[in-house]
């Protein structure tokens, strides 16, 4: 047994040990992985999560304590201040208190020339105050009028910017390969290419443009057992399949969840034995759809060119943008309640909601609060302004 | 002296060939008129000694291997040259992203028609030629059977292989009427296509024929681990001269048998074991195949099937019901 120490048996097992724990350790995700039950037993319908990374997303995803209330008596910012076109309805004292938690959740390191002209506050001059007012509009809408996706929690700027200008998690549409043109060679198919939107898989990479701006359906399953039966013949390709399947793993990985958290492992599709999670995700990706094709689009113009993508398109919103990683955003903090002015969307103040200088300035104000207050039919709306640019 | 047995060994726990008889080399017999010679002398490797016969060559390529060889290049050459291409002729990337990249066929749109190159003409070029090439080999395996004066049982298992191939990636596309239906030739692509196609249609752990050949690659791993245990258990007593042992049964094989016999009340021949481990490797994919192609030519939906003929029980509710949004109108 000892004869040849490389190929003596006993240093075999150690040298297989040792490439053993190698591999492992190529994973990535070191042990422990806690499993917690969520349905009913031997169904598969399980959570796992490791504490040691959820201890690190807990301390990264922290909501900044709210600023004091200020006294909503005294002058209105309106009346004080010119061109201040959505939160004039505020007191000088609630407004200056709104300016400094903006600039401490988005641009605290650019302090408030980021988006203002430091020797005329009320100039329009920078794009970015025309983007923070839309955006402000934007969560206004958000909390009054998509409940069913944040519930009485609701949003603040902070959710998605985390004292980042732009939020770290925006999508564009991804760039194309260098020799597409002409070439007869390597078509990507739009997918096949490690990417971290679809959670390193190989599915299509941007299943934001078919569902998260244009509505592509979602749904592959039938309600038939057999084909050609039923009064809806489903025709969806395995292709759509992979889309769907695309979608998913963003949800999936922009949660920080199984897929077990929406759906009965069983049977995908089914929303009687489904947990109650689905339904606000479903409301969540109309949610996301209705954000980028009434707010993001629209300020396609302006936004200067190095904040757009290589296809010249606007930086858009997907799950991960708000989630970051956690099942509810922040914790489920409800931040917001301590900014009432972002919980509903303004009153019209007379003549004040007639702004934007911008050259998407039609866009802009054929969506203001009175317009969006329309919500049903937001994405009609969105459509008939702007033309969502088509896939490829 | 008595001999030392300790009741566990490492020995017999090992991968390695415990004993490596080395005869003089040898070509083999002579072959029939009409076939190719040999290629290659004859030589000793000790480490491949360790794993099976340390013999190495000659070997027989002959007109089919030939053939088949140049096609499978061909189709190899092919998908690679797709994939390299396809991170835009980095080497780098074409090994950092080996296992994402692929071959895709041609998407929905194009059916049954020939698309161009780039859009998965390609695919189907290496679809020929990789079937043509798998087609070429199951006859070398077929006729090298049969000019050895062997049964042709190899052939038929791989035969069963091919036929899974050939339904996932030519007869399913041609029923469902559209190339798209097909498997990309890649490492993750091809995984996520079954993960697609089970998504697609009602989750395939419902289809009996998925369960059937689940069965059957379990049974083969329990029959393989059985057969194989049984057989280094008695390799003391001259187990392992299984064939012999099917006309002259010695106390190797009288005693593996009194074992099954004893631990589960009846027990295999040395004949009927490799009967049982043939069939169950053979039907893995020959009911696999079956399954395949009922899923979407015939049945859409695997769940609803299992449930309307009571495959499966339902499960009790455990959560409020939900409706689902979208009857219920527009958003929000």
């Amino acid at each position: 047994m000892s004869r040849c120490t490389i190929f003596n048996l006993r240093a075999l097992q150690v040298w297989a040990a040792g490439l053993a724990l190698v591999a492992l350790a190529g994973c990535g995700e070191r042990p422990p992985i806690e499993s917690k039950q969520l349905g009913y037993r031997g169904t598969g319908m399980e959570q796992n999560v490791n504490p040691r990374l959820e201890a690190v997303k807990l301390a990264a995803n922290q909501a900044p304590v709210a600023a004091e209330e200020a006294s909503a008596d005294g002058p209105k910012a309106a009346q004080v201040y010119q061109n201040v076109q959505v939160l004039g309805h505020l007191s000088v004292a609630q407004f200056s208190r709104h300016m400094a938690a903006i600039t401490q959740w988005v641009s605290p390191q650019e302090g408030c020339n980021y988006c203002h002209n430091g020797e005329n506050f009320a100039d329009d001059g920078k794009y970015t105050k025309i983007v923070a007012r839309r955006m402000i509009q934007m969560t206004q809408h958000i909390n009054q009028d998509w409940t069913k996706h944040v519930a009485a929690t609701g949003v603040t700027c902070y959710t998605c910017h985390r004292g980042n200008p732009v939020p770290a998690n925006v999508w564009y549409k991804p760039a194309d390969r260098k020799y597409t043109e002409n070439s007869i060679m390597g078509d990507l198919a739009g997918q096949n290419y490690a990417s971290k939107s679809v959670g390193l898989s190989s599915l299509p990479f941007d299943p934001f443009t078919p569902y998260l701006l244009e509505d592509k359906p979602i749904r592959v399953n039938g309600d038939e057992a057999l084909k050609f039966t039923g009064a809806a013949n489903n025709n969806k390709s395995t292709k759509q399949a992979e889309h769907t399947y695309a979608l998913m793993m963003h949800m999936s990985q922009g949660l920080g969840v199984n897929c077990t958290t929406c759906h009965n492992t069983r049977n995908w599709q089914e929303w009687t034995n489904a947990p109650p999670q689905r339904v606000t995700a479903w409301y969540g990706i109309r949610m996301a759809r209705d954000l980028n094709n009434a707010y993001m689009v629209p300020l396609t113009e302006t936004f200067p060119t190095n904040r757009k993508g290589v296809h010249g398109d606007v930086a858009k919103v997907n799950c991960l943008t708000c989630h970051q990683g956690v099942q509810k955003p922040l914790y489920g903090a409800a931040m917001a309640k301590a900014y009432p002015e972002l919980l509903t969307v303004s009153p019209v103040a007379g003549a004040a909601s007639a702004p934007a200088p911008a050259p998407a300035a039609s866009a802009v104000t054929a969506l203001t609060p009175a317009t969006t207050a329309a919500a049903a039919g937001n994405a009609a709306v969105a459509a008939a302004v702007t033309k969502p640019v088509a896939l490829k | 002296m008595a001999q030392f047995k300790p009741l566990f060994s490492l020995e017999n726990q090992n991968l390695l060939t415990a004993v490596q008889p080395v005869g003089p080399l040898h070509d083999g017999p002579a072959l029939p008129r009409g076939d190719w010679q040999r290629s290659g002398k004859p030589f000793l490797f000790h480490l491949l000694g360790r794993l099976g016969n340390a013999q190495i060559g000659p070997i027989y390529l002959g007109g089919l291997g030939v053939a088949s060889l140049l096609f499978g290049t061909l189709a190899f050459n092919i998908i690679g040259f797709n994939m390299l291409a396809s991170v835009d002729w980095s080497p780098l990337q074409l090994i950092r992203q080996l296992f994402w990249l692929a071959l895709e066929p041609p998407p929905p749109s194009y059916g049954l028609s020939i698309p161009p190159l780039a859009q998965g003409g390609w695919w189907l070029v290496v679809g020929f030629m990789l079937t043509t090439s798998l087609i070429l080999w199951w006859a070398r395996t077929y006729r090298r059977a049969r000019q050895l004066g062997l049964g042709t049982h190899v052939a038929w298992a791989y035969a069963a292989a091919i036929w899974l191939y050939l339904v996932c990636g030519f007869f399913r596309p041609i029923m469902m009427g559209s190339w798209s239906e097909a498997v990309p030739f890649g490492i993750f692509p091809h995984l996520d296509w079954v993960s697609a196609i089970s998504l697609r249609y009602g989750n395939l752990f419902y289809n009996p024929f998925h369960a059937l050949s689940i069965v059957f690659l379990y049974g083969s791993v329990l029959l393989f681990a059985m057969h194989g245990a049984t057989i280094l258990a008695v390799g003391r007593y001259g187990g392992e001269r299984e064939i012999e042992q099917i006309v002259d049964r010695g106390t190797a094989s009288e005693r593996a048998g009194l074992f099954w016999r004893w631990t589960m009340g009846f027990n295999a021949s040395m004949e009927s074991i490799h009967r049982w481990a043939w069939w169950f490797a053979v039907l893995c994919p020959l009911v696999g195949g079956i399954g395949i192609l009922l899923t979407g030519p015939v049945v859409d939906n695997w769940y609803l099937w299992s449930m309307k003929h009571h495959v499966v029980p339902a499960y009790p509710q455990v959560y409020p019901i939900s409706i689902d949004p979208a009857l219920l109108g527009g958003t929000p």
